[in-house]
Formats: structure tokens, sequence, C-alpha cells
């Protein structure tokens, strides 16, 4: 990719976060079999450009929310870069570990785990100039309080300072966990699953709230997800992430109108439509079985087990890396030309 | 074509100190023989409450109230002792796949020896004779009978959905409850539960009721739909009434649809239902839906409608389908 420096917020470069399991005293005395590492995130290389949307979507086991908190700096990679800003953050000190968590900001999944109950709405605001040690009495504080609350348009801002988190509804929660993130003005927001506990009615409405924050901020987002639908809707680009590594990026229309991996056809696949017709229909499935563990990746193409167009050279041969099939558009499938 | 269900006035209370939350009020519906029967609505509509009601097992303080029927195969359940609806009712008759009960299985007991515990509740057998029927039950849902001997860890999600599907199937019920069964699965792995559960049906001859929030996947199982709305149900309709060409008659069902993101095609702009469901105990006057209906008129807000059928087989209950 020919993008200027300027344009990219955060290169990650080859990623990736092995896990140890742990040995019993016996096992390691005897020295018997070591243990496999998990492999949770094989080596990923993808651009996250300013102000936009960026999708990452996998099913459970993929490695997605462990890129994510990585990212955040909430676990160390084993190996690879990750550059933000133009600055090597992989492995950074206590201050500056600090500073860079007020430029990247998360939003959790569980609106309901997220908050402490005994603050009030004003306290989970507070919290975080708190703990920056951002400058300025009460009455500042109060006052970036009510415009984060404002931004994620919760109506008067001050009604909602004095409430508690279970006077909320999940929607509200969501908004200020939002705001939570905003007030310390970051550049770049993890969003794990924002929505998926959110009722359906209210869940539109909190994804174009974001959307708006995010268009009037300039915002960067990293959106991770399980539900191709939401992020079809959501973002800009999407990554497909297949046990540790990412096996397709794209534009987002792009990639869900034309998938190019066997493994992303067969998602989109398999996701549900509201259109009648279809409850006599045995849905045929192009790849059967479940995702296999971490610990045991299969050689070569790590997709090929459940491939239905594997062949022999797709064990055989080493992995194939990310080729771009032109508009951006990149697959990591040797065979895409036949299929 | 026969019925299997008929529930009639249904009404399930909540006496908490604050007041009775009436969790379902005035619920009625046919189950038919075959059919699969979808339930959908936001969380705390009833959808559950209801699976829970027809097993006759609501958790305190919950009650079921006079005047309630629940008419299974010809005969009313409500009269009958706790006594008589364990023996014939309750796993026999109606049985239901909890939410998350692919995590209740106990993580100290194989599959085998949990699910052996299920059938020696119920039916005296040698356990030689037991383990045959496990392992038939095993080969229907698609799994190899070594599953007899793994603990619930060694197992993944889809595999545990299975063995759970597998349980409440052995005693031959005539009623399944599905209570969200692929919520916490993988697409791939839901697409492949769905199929598996469409199978079962016709082999065993059963009827379903479904419940889901998912509308796009109700779409893809259900015959007919109920759409529930703060205990009480807002539309019921078949598959094509609900997603055919003409669309939805009640404004709820019209807006969940419309807040439902597609994966086919690209949306500008998803509409969404402002505000938030009822508090049960003091539920709005009028239609339950009218603080929140883009809609609403003046008698909407004072007198509720009744459920009424609109065309054949389509009940709605909106004072503008009443002519």
């Amino acid at each position: 990719m020919s993008l200027n420096d300027n344009d990219v917020i955060l290169q990650v470069k080859d990623l990736k976060k092995h896990f140890t399991p742990h040995q019993s005293l016996i096992q390691s005395l005897a020295g018997s079999g070591q243990k496999r590492p998990i492999k949770a995130v094989d080596g990923i290389t993808f651009d996250l450009r300013r102000g936009e949307i960026f999708g990452l979507i996998g099913e459970s086991g993929s490695g997605k929310t462990t890129t994510g908190k990585m990212i955040m700096k909430l676990i160390e990679p084993t190996s690879g870069t990750m550059v933000f800003n133009g600055e090597d953050v992989t492995h950074t000190d206590k201050l500056r570990t600090q500073v860079y968590r007020r430029q990247v900001q998360m939003i959790f999944q569980d609106p309901y785990a997220s908050m402490n109950p005994r603050f009030k709405i004003r306290d989970v605001l507070q919290e975080p100039l708190i703990i920056h040690k951002i400058e300025g009495d009460n009455q500042k504080h109060d006052e970036m309080i009510i415009k984060s609350l404002t931004e994620v348009k919760l109506n008067p801002p001050a009604e909602f300072m004095g409430r508690y988190p279970h006077m909320l509804s999940g929607g509200q929660r969501q908004r200020v966990a939002t705001a939570r993130t905003l007030i310390l003005n970051p550049m770049l927001l993890v969003a794990d699953e924002p929505v998926s506990m959110i009722d359906l009615s209210t869940r539109a409405e909190i994804l174009a709230m974001m959307k708006d924050v995010q268009r009037d901020l300039g915002l960067t987002y990293l959106y991770i997800t399980h539900d191709l639908s939401t992020a079809r809707y959501f973002t800009d680009r999407i990554a497909v992430m297949y046990l540790g590594r990412i096996v397709e990026m794209g534009p987002a229309n792009e990639l869900i109108d034309n998938p190019i991996h066997p493994y992303t056809k067969a998602l989109i696949e398999a996701v549900p439509e509201p259109m009648t017709g279809k409850v006599d229909v045995i849905k045929e499935l192009p790849i059967s079985g479940e995702i296999p563990s971490p610990a045991n990746i299969p050689p070569g193409c790590r997709f090929h087990t459940r491939c239905p167009y594997a062949k022999p050279e797709c064990s055989e041969q080493s992995e194939p890396e990310l080729m771009d099939a032109g508009n951006g558009h990149f697959h990591a499938c040797r065979r895409w030309k036949e299929i | 074509m026969d019925k299997i269900l008929e529930v009639k006035n249904l009404k399930l209370y909540y006496h908490t100190n604050k007041g009775a939350v009436k969790a379902l009020d005035d619920v009625t519906f046919d189950l038919y023989k075959g059919e699969t029967l979808g339930l959908v609505g936001e969380s705390g509509c009833g959808k559950t409450t209801t699976g829970v009601a027809l097993l006759r097992m609501p958790s305190p303080p919950g009650r079921i109230e006079e005047g309630s029927q629940i008419i299974l195969d010809g005969r009313d359940i409500m009269p009958l002792t706790e006594r008589q609806i364990r023996k014939d009712v309750r796993w026999e008759e109606v049985a239901m796949v909890f939410q998350g009960a692919m995590n209740c299985l106990t993580p100290v007991y194989t599959i085998g020896k949990q699910m052996m515990e299920t059938l020696q509740e119920h039916r005296e057998m040698e356990k030689k004779q037991a383990e045959e029927l496990i392992k038939e039950y095993l080969s229907l849902v698609g799994l190899p009978p070594e599953v007899m001997g793994r603990y619930p860890h060694e197992l993944s999600g889809g595999m545990k959905q299975r063995i759970v599907i597998a349980t409440a199937l052995f005693l031959k019920p005539k009623v399944v409850i599905l209570d969200e069964p692929t919520t916490a699965l993988d697409v791939i792995v839901q697409a492949q539960i769905i199929n598996l559960l469409k199978k079962l049906k016709k082999t065993f001859d059963l009827s379903f009721i479904f419940i889901t929030h998912d509308l796009s996947l109700e779409a893809e199982v259900s015959d007919r739909i109920c759409v529930m709305y703060a205990g009480k149900i807002a539309e019921l309709g078949t598959n094509q009434q609900i997603y055919g060409k003409q669309g939805p008659m009640h404004p709820y069902t019209e807006k969940l649809l419309q807040a439902t993101p597609l994966l086919r095609k690209k949306v500008e702009s998803l509409s969404f239902i402002p505000g938030a469901p009822p508090d049960l105990i003091d539920p709005p006057t009028g239609c339950r839906f009218h603080p929140r209906c883009h809609k609403v008129m003046d008698r909407c807000k004072v007198e509720e409608p009744p459920l009424i059928e609109v065309e054949p087989g389509h009940m709605v209950a909106c004072w503008r389908c009443v002519k």
C-alpha cells in the first residue's frame, strides 16, 4: 500500500501473541511433553487509516479480541510491531503507556458490568480525569463531563450526571461508556462488540450515535465483532480473521458483495436473512466442522482442513500471504482464480 | 390442521413488594401439530416467561393467575397437581431447551453419566439398554458414541448444544420449546444447528416453539411468528404475512424489521425505536407501545387495542387495523 505515513494512525506489522499453557511443577521437573503454545494471534499485518472505521471480524477463537487487547496494551505481544502516529509503541515504559492509553480508548461489550454501580454517572465520567491527572477543579471537570455527555446526545446532561447506572437502559449506559472514552480526547477507539448486548430496537441508534461522534470529532475506530451485518452497515473496511490470521481484507461493501476467500464466502452464506420462503429449506453449508484449536494449527493454509476446494498443494506448500486482488481487496487464498 | 397446544388468556404475574409485575398479560395462541411457532421481541417482553409457563414452572415470586388455560393435546393442564405435571407433562410431553443450557452441564461428570441420569430419573431401564439409547440419540444429533466418555470442557459449544438437544428429546416429547438455542454460537455453527433441528422435527414429528430476539433467524425457522411486546402479543401471522412483500401490520414489527441490519444490501441508515420497553408494574395506559410508536393516535393512549384477525390467520393488536 502506498499510503502517506500521515494517513496511517496505527500500523500493525506481523503481530503475534502466543500463550504458553500452565505446567505443573511435576510436569516441568519431569521435563516431559513440553506443551504446545496456543497461537491466539499468529502474524497479522494491517494499517488503520486516520478517520476510518475498521472492522475486525471472526468467530470465537479467531483472535480478534486478543488483537484488540494488544492494541490497547493490556497484554504484551510475543513479537511484531505496532507503530502509532509514527512512533513504535510495541514495548513502552509505564509513563508512555499511560499517555498512550489517553490517546487510545476502549468501549467494552457489557454496559452492565463496565460501570461501578455505586458511582453516579458524574463520578463514572470523572474517574478517567482523575486517573490521568487532567488538571482542573471540580467545576472544570464538570464542564468537560457535560461536553462529553452532549456529544453522545444524553440530554439534558445535568440530569444524567446525578443518576446511578442501574437507572439507565442498556443503550443509555453504552452512551455513557462512549462519553467516558471521549472525555480524554482520544484519537483511536477500540470497540469490542459494543452493541451485542443491546436490544435490536436500540442497536441501530447506538451505532448511528457512534458514527456521528466519529465524524464530528474525526476519530478512528477499530470495531471488533462477529456480526457481519452490523459490520457492513458500520465500517469502511473489514478484515476477516481465521485462527489467528487475516484471511481477507478490503472495503466493506466490496468484501461482502464479492468475497474471495472460501472462508469469507462460507461466513456470508451462513448469515440468516429476514426473507420469507426459507423455512423448509435445509441450508447447504459449504464448510463443515468447527474452528480447530489454536494450539494445533494445521500446516500450510490453516483453513485447508475445512475448505471445500482444498487440494494437496494447500497443505503441502507454505502458508499463503495476503495478496492484492486489485482495488485494495486483499486475500490469502492461493487458488482464488480457480474457485 | 390439528392443534397440539392451545394457550388461552395466559397471565403470569411476579408478585413483588412494589406490586405485581405483569410479565404475561392475556396471552392467547395455538400451536399446530408439526409446525414451528416463533416468539420474538426485545428482552423483557415475555418470550422466555411464556416458555416457562407452558412447563408450569414459573420461578418464584411468579404465579400463573386464575383464568389461564393451557390445553395440551386436548387436556387442560392448569388444574393438574405438581405431582401429575411431573409424571405426565414436564419433559414427557413438553420439553424445553433453556437459554445457555449448554453451559449448565456439570463439569465433573462425563456426558454419558449426565444423560444416563436424566433417562433413569424418568424410565426404568437396564444400564445396557440405556446406553444403547443414548448412543442412538447421539448419532441422531450427529455426534460419535465416544462423546459419552468425554467431559463438557472437552467439547465445543456446538457439540454441547447438540447434547442438550438430544437430552431434551429422550422422552419423546410432543412439544419442544427452544429458548435462544443458537445465540452464543458462531454463524456457521448456528446454521448447522438450525439444519439439525429441522431434520429432527421431521424425524420425530415434533412441534417447536422457537424463542429468539433475532428476526432474521426467525424468518428461516418459523412457520408462524408471534411478536410480543411488554407481556402481550402485538402481532401473530404466517412467515409470509410477516416477512412477505406486503410486510407486517403492527408498527412495532415494522420498526423492528427496519432496525435489522441486512448483510446483502447496503443501507445508509437504519431506523430505531426511541425509548425503552415500559415498566411492567405500571404499564402505560391504552396500547403499551404507544409512547414509542411513530403512528400513535389519540385513541391509542386511552384504550387498549384488542388482538383481532385482520385477514385469515393474521392477528394484530393495533387501533389502525380496526375498521
